[in-house]
């Protein structure tokens, strides 16, 4: 018995050795579900470093503004924790940094605020946005001095316009 | 011919009797044309008019971009205004378009006649895109890229198989030749060997004239295919015979799967309307300027009106005499079309019919009921779908389910919900889900692009990092190594002191 | 207001009220051979369903209106009055239709939603429950429309000379008593194919499918899996050993084969949704009942057979998912 327990043990360690799993896997799942904004808005430098937060248990669940109640709710499913409302859910557009480039002084302070290296320019020249790689996260919005940077939401096109689940008679009633 | 039989399809009540039996006629010039710049599947064209210019007939207001295609002034006039005003699109959301007044001349300016047999053809290719030439069966894909592609067989599909509409069938009555030699000269630009021109069955008029003018070719366009490699074929008539992957298996027997394009199966298929704006526009230099709208339904004069492009929907519908009890306008047929949610947006090149709908033709929908899986919509799948199945996933949006049920090979077509005896919305659920997973697709993709690019900024900044301290360390061992030299020589000078003095400058670098 | 604007004009009540019609020829001819008291059962079966259904929709807050007027209830109340003897009292009908409608139906979601077929679980919870009442068949011309209507409303059962063995009975009594399939069908209770008289009803479940078939109501592919399974399994044991086997027609004219093959095994609700599928399940509910009335305790195994296969139908479902239209070729 003892000599069985002896082996299995020594193979449990082996494998523990063996198949040891790089990084945090379960940091790298949340960090998957989380919307990758960089946005900061959640006290910690990035999506991933929150991830890290949360597994080290220093984070609540309900910090990520853009993620929303939908992500919240797919965190909470993950960790089998208690989902917190965040508030009412609005349908959400993409929202990205639009720089007014009549007040830019090309300071290069946004540039370096930005997360995901979306705002090109260089120095006393003009900057702008790439909308396609903006994450609308706000970031760069404190550096600047002269606020030329507003956000707005992306045009609605018939490309990101969205049919509506089909509303009946019958489900009105069923559902209420 | 042998014809293969078309997958499952419906034979819904056609309709068509209402506006087939008057010839087409002319609408008068509207006070103001409305002409979108975005009037192809692909981008939208750039403007080269500024406000207050005259234009002609048919002159270039928006040179084609990228793969998109050019856009002319329907009218001779001047150029009021470029705004945004209402799509002819389900959302109702308004596009930038240029607005011309006409001054009721119509002086057009045309291009120089092309001759398919001599000029190159590259030429007659751009003459297509510079012509501003879609496919007028609905889809508006611009022709010149698929006249690009090399093909054995050409498909001309004059099937016309939604209910109510009759444009085609007008137009290949009445100026059969014309679309006879357009085909003729798509044959010649793709290199296709036959040309099969299926028409259905309940349009035996089109058909005859059709075959009449294939008989009789105009020498231009036998000098791009021979007669005897054209054939008109009368299809059975069955919804949605007229879908291109469907018409293909029909006239060639060739199953293209859904994730497939017909092109790499050696087959193209053309619109009639298509084919007859390729040959005015080649052959007479004309621009596509204006199009055959079928005005039906609910009015007084239901007929077919060439109607010229960018004419305001509630004009046209003004001028057939909409009749009491008429509550909304669908644009395109009652099996794909859709409701107009405004009447402002004008007549594209994709806007084959308008129907006039009232409570006694087009009765609301009665409510849905539970569905009880019994099988109608597999039975009329043209795709060989399980809509039911496509219908739960999408409805408890378990869209991985909805995905696995190949609900994007499903062109909603809507035999399904036309045969539903628990009445449900079955298309509605597919295009909810269709739009979601895209949006979430898109959505992934954007959180995935921005982690990548997060991270590598990370590692850049990291890097510059290192490097700095690395550049830091490399100047400060320089300035080490210097004063070292320059302690020895002290040091040779000042003699043994030097080691003792060394050691706090150490400390300091 | 989104396409398609316009609708073929057909309903879920349609189909009911097809189905429905499609059972006359075989109740016809049960009140031909067997007597009126069926139709007594019959009334009061949907009386209990209507009522069933209608207090289910009103708890769960449903339209009432709209599932109540559909016909699905009627359609199980009839099955269920159609499988049960037709002497059996009241309260027995009645207690299958409430198991139906509240128990395999409403607590799984109502119409659409359920995975077995209401009218057969009804039937196994019946014959678990009641089996001497349920084995209590009347014989042909056995009992006069008066003492059917007594027994049916609770009368004291008396019921010698008026109940008489089943055809699968009295061939399964005959073969455990060693005697061979020959001599066994020459006693009184067997007619040309099956057993006498109730043979005609199974021939009126057979013009009524036809009808079925005919209106598009249902495909073949059940029909004929129904009636392949169970005669393959019955030929193959016929022709190996026809003394101790019935023939394939006897099984399929006697019990409730024709009623299964043409009017259970197509409820679309509880089967398999492919055409493959679809004979693949009914084929698998012939091959269970004609193992169970052959081998098990049961005289007829159908009811059985078609919750089993119920079970299956999400793993059928699995396996025979077609390709659409231009998959198939490439694989």
């Amino acid at each position: 018995m003892t000599g069985i327990a002896l082996i299995l043990g020594a193979a449990l360690g082996y494998a523990a050795v063996y198949f040891k799993v790089e990084g945090n896997p379960l940091a790298e799942k949340i960090s998957a579900l989380l919307p990758q904004t960089q946005c900061a808005q959640c006290g910690y430098p990035g999506c991933k470093p929150y991830a890290e937060a949360i597994v080290g248990g220093e984070a609540e669940i309900n910090l990520c503004t853009p993620g929303g109640d939908d992500g919240m709710r797919l965190l909470a499913e993950l960790l089998g924790r208690e989902f917190k409302p965040r508030g009412a859910p609005v349908e959400k557009l993409k929202i990205v940094a639009l720089i007014d480039e009549q007040t830019c002084i090309g300071c290069t302070l946004c540039i370096q605020a930005c997360p995901v290296d979306a705002i090109i320019g260089s120095a006393k020249q003009m900057h702008t946005v790439v909308s396609r790689y903006c994450t609308g996260c706000e970031l760069c919005l404190p550096p600047c001095p002269v606020d030329c940077i507003v956000l707005a939401e992306e045009p609605r096109t018939p490309q990101n316009w969205r049919w509506k689940y089909p509303a009946t008679g019958l489900k009105v009633v069923a559902w209420h | 011919m042998a014809l293969n039989s078309l997958r499952g399809g419906i034979e819904p009540d056609a309709h068509k009797k209402e506006s087939s039996e008057t010839p087409i006629r002319h609408v008068p010039l509207p006070s103001r044309l409305v002409v979108p710049l975005v009037q192809s599947s692909q981008e939208s064209a750039r403007t080269i008019i500024t406000v207050g210019d005259r234009v002609l007939k048919g002159q270039c207001i928006g040179e084609a971009e990228g793969a998109g295609i050019a856009i002319h002034a329907p009218a001779s006039g001047t150029v009021a205004e470029i705004g945004y005003y209402p799509m002819a699109h389900p959302s109702g959301l308004t596009s930038q378009a240029i607005v011309i007044e006409p001054d009721g001349e119509e002086h057009w300016i045309t291009y120089e006649p092309l001759d398919p047999a001599t000029a190159s053809r590259d030429e007659l290719i751009l003459r297509i895109q510079a012509s501003g030439i879609v496919g007028m069966g609905g889809a508006v894909f611009p022709s010149h890229i698929k006249a690009r592609s090399k093909t054995e067989t050409l498909l001309i599909n004059g099937a016309e198989c939604e209910p109510w509409i009759t444009c085609d069938d007008r137009l290949m009555r009445e100026r059969a030749s014309a679309v006879v030699t357009g085909s003729a000269i798509l044959a010649h630009l793709t290199g296709a060997r036959q040309i099969l021109i299926g028409i259905e069955d309940n349009k035996p008029e089109a058909i005859a004239a059709m075959r009449a003018a294939v008989c009789d070719m105009e020498p231009v366009a036998l000098k791009c295919l021979d007669a005897d490699k054209i054939t008109v074929i009368a299809v059975p008539t069955r919804y949605p015979s007229g879908g291109e992957r469907q018409l293909t298996r029909i006239l060639t027997g060739i199953e293209v799967p859904p994730d497939k394009r017909v092109t790499g199966f050696g087959v193209q298929c053309f619109n009639v309307a298509t084919a007859y704006a390729v040959c005015r526009a080649l052959l007479h230099g004309e621009s596509m300027v204006s199009r055959i709208v079928t005005v039906t339904g609910n009015v007084e004069r239901p007929g077919n009106y060439e109607t010229p492009l960018g004419m305001p929907i509630a004009e046209l519908i003004a001028l057939c005499g909409p009749k009491p009890g008429t509550t909304r306008i669908l644009m395109g047929g009652p099996m794909m079309g859709f409701t107009l949610p405004s009447l402002e947006a004008p007549v594209t090149k994709g806007c084959n019919c308008l129907i006039a709908a009232s409570a006694e033709l087009f009765p609301p929908s009665e409510p849905e009921q539970p569905c009880i899986r019994c099988g109608s919509c597999v039975n009329v799948c043209p795709i060989e779908l399980q809509p039911f199945e496509m219908y739960w996933s999408s409805r408890a949006k378990n869209f991985d389910s909805a995905r696995q049920y190949h609900l994007f090979s499903c062109m909603e077509c809507g035999c399904c919900a036309y045969v539903c005896p628990a009445h449900i919305p079955l298309v509605d659920y597919f295009r909810f889900a269709k739009s979601e997973i895209r949006a979430r697709d898109e959505e992934q993709k954007a959180a995935d692009q921005a982690r990548a690019r997060f991270e590598f900024r990370n590692a850049r900044l990291g890097r510059e990092k290192a490097e700095k301290a690395a550049r830091m360390a490399a100047k400060a061992a320089e300035t080490r190594a210097k004063s070292a030299g320059e302690a020895a020589l002290i040091a040779s000078a000042v003699d043994r002191t030097s080691a003792a003095a060394r050691t706090p400058r150490d400390r300091q670098s | 207001m989104t396409s398609p604007h316009t609708r073929q004009p057909d309903s879920v009540q349609r189909i009911m009220i097809t189905v429905l019609v499609a059972l006359l020829p075989g109740i016809a001819a049960y009140v031909w051979q067997v007597g009126a008291g069926i139709l007594v059962n019959l009334a009061i079966a949907t009386a209990a369903a209507l009522a069933a259904e209608a207090l289910m929709l009103r708890l769960r807050k449903r339209p009432l209106w709209i599932t109540l007027s559909d016909g699905s209830a009627v359609v199980t109340a009839w099955l269920i009055a159609l499988i049960l003897p037709s002497i059996a009292p009241w309260w027995l009908t009645v207690t299958g239709v409430l198991v139906a409608i509240v128990m395999a139906k409403h607590l799984y979601g109502g119409i659409g939603q359920n995975p077995f077929n209401p009218a057969m679980a009804a039937y196994c919870a019946m014959i678990v429950a009641y089996p001497a009442l349920m084995s209590q068949w009347p014989s042909v011309d056995g009992a006069d429309f008066a003492t059917q209507v007594h027994l049916i409303l609770g009368g004291s059962r008396e019921i010698d000379g008026i109940t008489g063995a089943t055809a699968l009975d009295a061939m399964r009594t005959g073969l455990r008593n060693q005697n061979d399939v020959h001599s066994i069908l020459g006693t009184g209770v067997f007619g040309f194919a099956g057993g006498r008289g109730w043979e005609w009803i199974a021939a009126g479940y057979f013009v009524g499918g036809l009808f079925l078939l005919a209106r598009r109501v249902i495909t073949w592919h059940l029909p004929l899996g129904f009636i392949v399974g169970m005669g393959l399994m019955a030929g193959i044991f016929w022709l190996v050993a026809p003394e101790s086997f019935p023939s394939p027609l006897f099984h399929l004219a006697s019990g409730g084969a024709m009623l299964a093959a043409f009017f259970i095994v197509t409820d679309p609700v509880t089967g398999a949704s492919s055409s493959l599928g679809k004979f693949i399940f009914a084929a698998g509910v012939g091959i269970i009942a004609w193992i169970i009335r052959t081998f098990g305790v049961y005289p007829d195994g159908i009811a059985f057979a078609v919750l089993l296969m119920n079970i299956c139908v999400p793993l059928i479902n699995r396996a025979t998912q077609p390709a659409p239209v231009g998959k198939r070729k490439s694989p």
